[in-house]
């Protein structure tokens, strides 16, 4: 049961010896830099007339089945779902309208790509967060994590997959406009790059105060997100929560840099509190 | 048979009902789990609004902590040299490896692509902690094996093997330890990634610490839950001076979470909601009195420790507490949907515990877990040998 000192030793250098980690500076590398420069949207509520022609858009663009009931007839889904990448709502109290754009965000630092443990979940350079697919088991943690709900799964599926926009990243690629914001009749989705929507945003605040609800959604939510919003009611109204500053995966990230230490940290302490609690072990058995 | 050792057949311990209840259990559970892997994940109450449900707030949060026993007493045994321990040893490290290929088989149930849980070996994303906590789950899972492989290697009589594992026990217990405090805090972590989903008296930044402390606890009390009903199925002797030992430091881990958790509920503002949020409140309170404050007070009484009853009891509460503790943090208090589980995860959730019984008891039936004077023996012999 017992080893000496000396093989543990032994045993002990060479465990410590062959798992040195490389360091851990892999940050820089999972977030894609500044993104002013990477494809966003911009969504204005005050000129959205509710045609959802941005709907059918996707719907034919990512080859998405409508959602019929038992009589084969259409039937709107409240929420995003399996089936929806993008959707419209509506607003509506005594005084007031709006409608309102669901989508996945496509944060600038998202929690869904940082939590994924295979890695199926990528924010690229050029905006998109996509999905791969082939790598994920199906955990569920992006859709846990994302603070907007977006992530949704197809639950009456045998092999089930995530479903979420992917904001045409083939599309842009190809140098075309995502299918939704070419769909629209009325200019209330524009893209571009963020730069240019976050100016026109503010232009249009800037312009027309009493129109809006003074406040760029996604410009700083979250860490930024690449598709942003302005609209004449306030954002918990239309659904989108109350977001601090700081990127998800900021939160996170310290303690994942932390767990080497932690191994290592514990490991010598126990190899410490070992050998003092077997100080006179060789006196005792001599 | 080299040795004459002869130690894998059956013993005859008695069959009591509660055991036929069992074996039922947990075939109609395994029986639903395959009907799930033909059917999919339609038959569970999870939606896109509520992802996860029973199997990851019990079999996998709950199972885990519960099954920190096993890196615990190894621990005080073979690092901190309390030798009195050594007989819990066995049962413990038994108790720790079931509790991990449950975990498993729960994450084969739960995962929408369970055939793709090997992903996890080619696609890394070291940002994610549900990466390192599956990494350090398959590794403690071998390091459990290997520590229990003595029981199976002195039972069949191979000399060299049993040699080799002798001789890597303590770096083998330091690795345990090591990778248990990785994990066990890393569940913690996993949350942090909702602070706007789970209510302020659940999520906090200590969240990884809580989530490792309460583990250490639990495996304690878990291990004297288990021994209990093991001696009294077993017709052992139920050894209360190591449960009271054992126990003995459950008031000094119990009361240092309880003052972080005080102060951090003063330092954060979480106090508010004390007064704001009624059924949380509730919750918490439960949770913090019943599951780690009155079984800390208990367990601090020598007298509590020399009982029988109250012994079981205080255990019963520390676990009970990392239960709710996991449960309100996983389930109740993290925003979404309404949720109760369908009976098809209930069935799986019972069915895969009961497994672990089964499995435990096979274990017993078949190993020298308990040797028998003439056993003891041979092992004795065998051991002088090696």
């Amino acid at each position: 049961m017992e080893v000496n000192r000396r093989d543990f030793l032994k045993i002990a250098g060479a465990g410590i010896g062959t798992l040195v980690l490389p360091s851990l500076d892999v940050k820089a590398a999972a977030i894609p830099g500044n993104l002013e420069n990477a494809h966003a949207m911009l969504y204005d509520a005050t000129l959205c007339v509710g045609c959802r022609a941005c709907q059918v858009a996707c719907k034919k663009r990512a080859g998405l089945p409508y959602v019929m009931d038992e009589n084969q007839m259409y039937e709107m889904p409240t929420d995003l779902n399996g089936d929806t990448w993008t959707l419209i709502k509506l607003y509506q109290d005594t005084e007031t309208y709006s409608y309102v754009k669901k989508q996945c965000m496509h944060c600038v630092e998202p929690a869904c790509a940082s939590v994924c443990p295979v890695a199926a979940l990528e924010k690229t350079s050029e905006g998109p967060v996509v999905y791969h697919s082939y790598k994920c088991i199906g955990c569920r943690y992006c859709m846990t994590a994302c603070p907007f709900d977006v992530p949704k799964y197809e639950w009456d599926e045998v092999n089930p997959i995530i479903q979420k926009c992917d904001f045409c990243a083939d599309l842009q690629a190809a140098g075309q406009q995502p299918a939704c914001s070419a769909a629209c009749p009325t200019g209330a989705l524009i893209s571009g790059t963020r730069a240019e929507m976050l100016a026109i945003a503010h232009q249009r605040l800037a312009d027309h105060p009493e129109q809006y609800y003074n406040h760029v959604y996604g410009e700083h939510e979250v860490g930024g997100t690449s598709m942003l919003y302005i609209a004449g009611v306030s954002y918990e109204k239309l659904g989108y929560p109350t977001l601090k500053d700081q990127p998800i995966p900021d939160i996170t990230w310290p303690y994942m840099k932390a767990v080497p230490f932690v191994f290592f940290g514990m490991a010598g302490a126990m190899s410490a509190i070992y050998y003092w609690t077997h100080r006179n072990k060789e006196e005792e058995e001599g | 048979m080299a040795t004459g050792v002869n130690n894998i057949r059956l013993r005859k311990y008695p069959v009591g009902a509660g055991m036929i209840i069992v074996w039922i259990a947990g075939a109609i559970g395994l029986s639903v789990a395959v009907y799930r892997w033909i059917v999919g994940l339609r038959i569970t109450n999870m939606s896109d609004n509520r992802p996860w449900g029973i199997w990851i707030s019990f079999d996998m949060m709950s199972g885990i902590g519960l099954a920190a026993g096993a890196f615990s007493i190894a621990a005080i045994v073979y690092i901190f040299n309390i030798k009195k321990l050594y007989p819990i040893v066995r049962p413990t490290i038994l108790t720790g490896f079931i509790s991990y290929i449950l975990a498993a088989l729960t994450l084969l149930a739960d995962l929408g692509l369970p055939q793709n849980i090997w992903h996890l070996i080619i696609y890394w994303n070291i940002h994610s902690p549900l990466f390192e906590i599956g990494w350090c789950v398959m590794a403690y899972t071998t390091v459990l094996l290997l520590e229990f492989s003595p029981v199976v290697l002195e039972a069949l009589g191979w000399k060299a093997p049993l040699k080799l594992i002798r001789s890597i026990t303590i770096p083998l217990v330091i690795l345990g330890i090591s990778l248990s405090t990785m994990h066990q805090s890393t569940l913690g972590t996993m949350l942090l990634a909702m602070p706007y989903r789970i209510h302020p008296f659940w999520y906090s930044p200590l969240m990884p610490v809580y989530f490792f402390m309460t583990a250490i606890a639990a495996g304690m009390a878990m291990t004297v839950f288990e021994s209990y009903h093991s001696a009294r199925t077993y017709q052992q002797k139920f050894k209360i001076g190591i449960a009271s030992r054992i126990t003995s430091w459950i008031p000094y881990v119990l009361g240092l979470y309880l003052v972080i958790k005080v102060v951090d509920v003063i330092v954060s503002g979480t106090y508010i909601y004390l007064i704001q949020d009624p059924w949380p409140t509730f919750m918490f309170l439960i949770e913090i009195m019943g599951g780690a404050l009155i079984p800390a007070l208990m367990f601090a009484d020598k007298r509590v420790r020399s009982n029988l009853s109250g012994l079981v009891w205080a255990s019963f509460l520390v676990m009970g507490g990392l239960i709710l503790n996991r449960f309100n943090s996983t389930l109740v208090f993290m925003n979404g949907d309404f949720y109760f589980p369908s009976a098809a995860e209930i069935a799986v959730s019972i069915g895969l515990t009961c497994l672990g019984i089964i499995l435990f008891d096979a274990a017993i039936r078949f190993l020298p877990m308990y040797p028998n004077p003439r056993e003891k023996q041979a092992i004795k012999s065998l051991e002088n040998a090696v």
